[in-house]
Formats: C-alpha cells, structure tokens, sequence
C-alpha cells in the first residue's frame, strides 16, 4: 500500500440532484500510469478535480502523494501538475510569460523558474512561439504549452485530463510522444481520456468508468481478454432471416445485426478455421457472404460490451460500407 | 460477465486512512517572503494585461476625458457656486472623485473574466498564497486609477482649471483619490465574485457606483437638493473625498460651510472611509472567493 501515489476509496459526488461520482476506486502505484476510459459524462473530469484539490468529495477519501486532498491540500497542490481538459492558461500572455508566471507561483526562483520553461519551450517545440500572445496559438501548441505548465515544478504525480480530445490526429500522435517522454522520466500519471486506443497506447492499467462507477478495470489485454477475444464481422449480398442462427453455433456471444439485415458482428472465441466454417455454414442455409472478416477486439468493443452503449469515437469515425458502426446494429440474442 | 481486476468494493471508508508514506518535497509555508511574491507575480501578470490590450482602456482614459469636458461646460454654464468661484475649478476634484469612482468597477469585470476562465484552476493547483489572486488585481487597479486620475487632470489643465495649494498639498490630494479608489477596488472585487459574468458584474457596478459618484457634493453644491439627497450627499465617502481634495487643492469649496462631520473633517472622515472600506471589503472579498472557488 506504501507505494502507492494516488489512492482514491469510495469516491463520491453529486451536484445538487446529479450524480457525479458514485463511490470510486482508485489505485495507481509510483511510476504507473493509469488511463480513466469513459464517455462524456462519465465522471472522468469530476474525479479529477477531486483528486487535484479543485473540488471536495462528498463521500470516501482520496490521497496523493501521500497526502489526504481533502485535510493536506496544499501538500497535494506542491506533488502535483495539472493540465485540466479546458485551457487554463492565461490569453493576453506570451507562451514564456504564461511559464514563467506559473513557475513562481509553484514556488520557483526567478533564475529557476527562467531556465525551466526555457528547457520546457524547446522539449515541447514551443521555443518558436515562445514570445507570441496564446491568442495566437493553435490548438496542439496550447496543449503543449498547458502541459508544460504542469511540469514546471517537477512533480512527482501527474493528472492530464483529456490531453488530446479536440486535437487533429498529427497533434494528438505527438502529444502522445510527449506524454511517453514523461514517464520514461519515473512520473506517476492519471490520464482521462474518451479514446480507447489512447488508452490503450499509454497505459499501463485501465478502469473504464461510466455513470460515476468504475466498470471495469485492468490491462488492456486483460479488457480485451474479457470479451473473448476475436470479433466476427460478416456482410451478406442481401438480408436473410436466419443467418444468425447459421452463425450461432460458432459464436460466443450475442449477434448483433445491422438494420439492413445485411451486417453481422460476433465476438468468437477460437478464430483457426473458423472463417471457412462460418461461410461454409452460411452456403450451406443458402445464404451469400460478401465480405468476411475477422478482427482482434478492440477497446470500442470493450466499452461496449461492459456499458451495452457505443463510445462517441466509434459513432464519429464509422464507415457504413465497411464497418457497420454499434449505433445501427441491433443486438439479436441468441 | 466477471472482471477479475476489479474491485469496486462499496464497503465505508475507513475512519482513519492508513499509514501513508508522504512523498518528500521541499515544504512552502505561505510565510510573508512567499505571500509577497505570489502577489508581485499577479500584479506584474495584471500589468501586462494592461500593457497587452490598451484598448480597454478606454474606461479610464477615453470617457474621463469625455466627462470632463461635458460637465465642465454643459453644467459649468448653469451652476452657480454658492460663495463665488469658477466652476471649472470646483469642478476638477469632483470630477477625479466620480471617474475614479466608476472606473473602480474595472476591479469587478477584471476577476469576472478571471473566474469565467481557466485561468483561475491553474492557480487553485498550485500551492501558492490564494488571495494573492485578490490582491494583485486590486493592486494593479491602483496604476489604472492612477491613468484616470492622470487624464482627468490634464484635461482639467488643459481647460483652465488650477490649483492654488503647495505641491506637496496637491499630491497629498491625488494620493487621498489613490486610496479611496483601492478601498473601492475590494468593494468591487466583492461584486466580481458574486456577478456570474464580467457583463453583469458591470452592469451591476454601474448601477451601485453611478449613483454613489452622483449623489454628492462632486459636481453640483448640495445645498439646493432635497433634504434626504442633501443628507445622503454630506455622508457620503465620495463627498468627503471630494471636499478633502478641493481642500487640498486649494479650490472652490462650498461644502467648508456645511456643519455635518465629514464636511468638516473631510481628510480624515476620507482616510476613515478608505480604511472602513478595506477592512470591510477585502475579508469578505477572500471569503466570497473562497467560496465562488469551492465545489
């Protein structure tokens, strides 16, 4: 238990008649870096300004650092960086002002605080744009820059909530760079994020989390392991009422069916032989397959198996031709 | 469908966490060292603000200007001053009472945007000294007032009015104006904390500051209003500041003949009112901040 970093029990909050929390978990040891997964709304954000002193739970206790957030808040403010989903830099400033302002208020001499975002500037490419008004900055470098921010201080425990959401994909794979960079350097992190694969590139431990619970927790092959492995994904030259029974026998789970009729998904548990057997099976009951394809699981159908609901990535970058998206197919139990 | 990994476990915490083994870091107590630097540091951020966007500036530089010159020759055709005198010069110390006085709402829409913006978690996560967030805005307000007072007086100037009182008297004056106007910035810091944008908070300003700078003895004599106005006006802080200044300046003061306390007291009914003020505001300023940044 002494090694451990953040430390959350029961964890609860409500906002008048909503619920925020609903009594979390949380364990995430020295050096680890844990990935909180989970829709908008999940409590992703709330549990994080709990655990960054921002806000007071209303149940259980948290500590970080060692340090209870609530009775030794400002021990947990001088462990912590903060890089909060929302800008939190100030606009009329230049990127080194932003730095240098913040740096001091953490508690650096001015020499420090100087050569520290200087050394920041140029880890994150920001040098460039060092003396430019953040009005001027693009999304990707205001991330940079509020992650800069976090790390002033070097602090041993770092909280990034959502650090890509927004961002275009070239600035999300280097953010990414840069958030692995931290933890070559022995940080402890807490990131939130509403992609499954960004959790699944950074980090160690996942819990996925919805409605204020955690739903699920562990690595990401231990999430995927949970739902058996492999997924099945047939398209049929026309509709036809029975292929799922067809398929049912070598299935290991619900088959879900596109409105069409013409798409299925099935999680399958042993995928040697099992795409010739399947359309074999399909020929046999008369019915023609266009398309087989079998496909390692991915973290979206873990989220959606654990919350019966498709995350809002899976909805965004679904191809109706190729890949029949959770949102239109309907769960046909076997 | 199991998870092995998982243990939400919905059991009571325990009453007392258990043994910890608190990470090492230099400790910061919020010593008077550091209680200073953090305020330095939100002051020069607030400066730059001032320095970044002139524009906004307007408040202060602009409309006192404007002012100026409506009132001085708009009502300077129409009032006479009971005692003899030119208006112009009665007018001036007056008219640096109600600019600062209106601009003091700038203290409020300043921690207004601050509180609607991000800007103010950043500082809530470090462990620096929180009303430092207060001070160094009502500290920086003083260079905006010092701007007002500056515009006003020049134009004043430039129109004719002057002084008839030693340098030293004079700037005693300008400095009474200084800390009248910061004991009315925390007054104003209240009213951000409690406005939900920076429109409000100025809208609300306006409507508690204008009648303050208006009902009182800084443009028109009070002899001749109504003798609940009258009243009003003679208690009025602004017209103690007012009847300081003109005091100090060595201009046209009607008010010397008015028999309530403050208008024969004016400097030290003024440093009265400023402290009051203070000692009023800027507790429950901290309070109020404290709490608009609690959830």
């Amino acid at each position: 238990m002494n090694d451990l970093m953040i430390e959350a029990h029961n964890l609860g909050k409500r906002f008048g008649s909503t619920v925020a929390l609903d009594g979390i978990d949380l364990e995430v040891p020295a050096g680890a870096i844990l990935g909180v997964l989970g829709p908008n709304g999940a409590g992703k954000t709330t549990a994080v300004r709990i655990l960054t002193t921002l806000s007071m739970p209303d149940r259980g206790w948290a500590r970080v650092a060692g340090h209870d957030v609530v009775s030794d808040a400002p021990a947990v403010r001088r462990n912590i960086g903060v890089t909060a989903q929302d800008a939190t830099l100030d606009e009329v400033l230049t990127g080194r002002e932003n730095l240098l302002m913040i740096g001091r208020l953490g508690g650096l001499r001015r020499v420090q605080a100087r050569a520290r975002a200087l050394e920041l500037l140029n880890q994150f490419d920001l040098v460039d744009a060092a003396d430019r008004v953040l009005k001027e900055y693009s999304g990707g470098m205001r991330r940079r820059l509020d992650l800069a921010a976090g790390l002033l201080t070097r602090p041993p425990v770092l909280f990034l909530d959502e650090p890509t959401t927004g961002l275009d994909p070239t600035s999300r794979v280097r953010m990414w760079e840069v958030i692995r960079g931290l933890v070559a350097d022995g940080v402890t992190l807490l990131l939130t994020t509403q992609y499954l694969d960004e959790a699944d590139e950074l980090a160690d431990r996942i819990v996925v989390i919805d409605h204020g619970r955690v739903i699920a927790g562990g690595t990401a092959a231990e999430l995927k392991a949970q739902i058996g492995g492999a997924r099945l994904e047939l398209t049929l030259s026309e509709a036809h009422a029975s292929a799922s029974a067809a398929i049912g026998p070598f299935v290991a789970g619900p088959v879900r069916v596109s409105h069409d009729g013409r798409r299925l998904r099935a999680p399958v548990r042993n995928a040697v032989g099992l795409a010739s057997t399947v359309v074999r099976a399909l020929d046999e009951a008369g019915i023609t397959v266009d398309d087989v394809e079998l496909r390692q699981p991915s973290l979206d159908d873990v989220f959606f198996a654990l919350t019966e609901r498709p995350t809002d990535e899976a909805q965004d970058r679904a191809e109706p031709e190729s890949e029949p998206s959770d949102a239109d197919l309907e769960v046909a139990r076997r | 469908m199991s998870f092995t990994t998982v243990s939400p476990p919905r059991t009571p915490a325990p009453a007392s966490p258990g043994p910890v083994r608190p990470v090492a870091r230099p400790p910061r107590s919020h010593g008077l060292a550091q209680r200073l630097r953090d305020v330095g540091v939100l002051t020069g951020r607030n400066l730059l603000h001032i320095k970044r966007e002139p524009l906004q500036l307007s408040d202060v530089t602009v409309q006192p200007v404007l002012f100026t010159l409506l009132f001085v020759f708009v009502f300077g055709s129409g009032v006479v001053l009971p005692g003899g005198g030119s208006y112009k010069d009665f007018a001036i110390a007056g008219l640096l009472a109600m600019n600062l006085t209106t601009s003091a709402m700038g203290t409020a829409v300043g921690l207004s945007t601050d509180l609607g913006s991000g800007v103010i978690d950043r500082f809530r996560t470090l462990s620096m000294w929180r009303p430092a967030v207060l001070v160094g805005r009502s500290l920086a307000d003083i260079l905006t007032a010092a701007i007002c007072a500056a515009f006003v007086a020049a134009t004043g100037l430039a129109i004719g009015w002057r002084p008839d009182a030693g340098a030293a008297s004079i700037l005693a004056g300008f400095a009474l104006f200084l800390l009248f106007s910061y004991a009315l910035s925390w007054g104003c810091a209240c009213l951000g904390m409690v406005s939900k944008s920076p429109e409000s908070a100025q809208g609300i300003g306006l409507v508690i500051l204008f009648p303050l700078a208006i009902v009182s003895n800084a443009l028109v004599p009070t002899e001749h209003m109504p003798v609940v106005l009258r009243t009003i006006a003679n208690w009025n802080p602004v017209s103690a500041v007012t009847t300081a200044c003109r005091q100090l300046f060595g201009n046209p003061n009607p008010s010397a003949t008015i028999h309530a306390w403050p208008m024969q007291h004016p400097v030290l009914a003024s440093l009265l009112w400023s402290i009051a003020l203070i000692a009023i505001f800027a507790p429950l300023a901290t309070t109020l901040y404290r709490r608009r940044t609690t959830d």
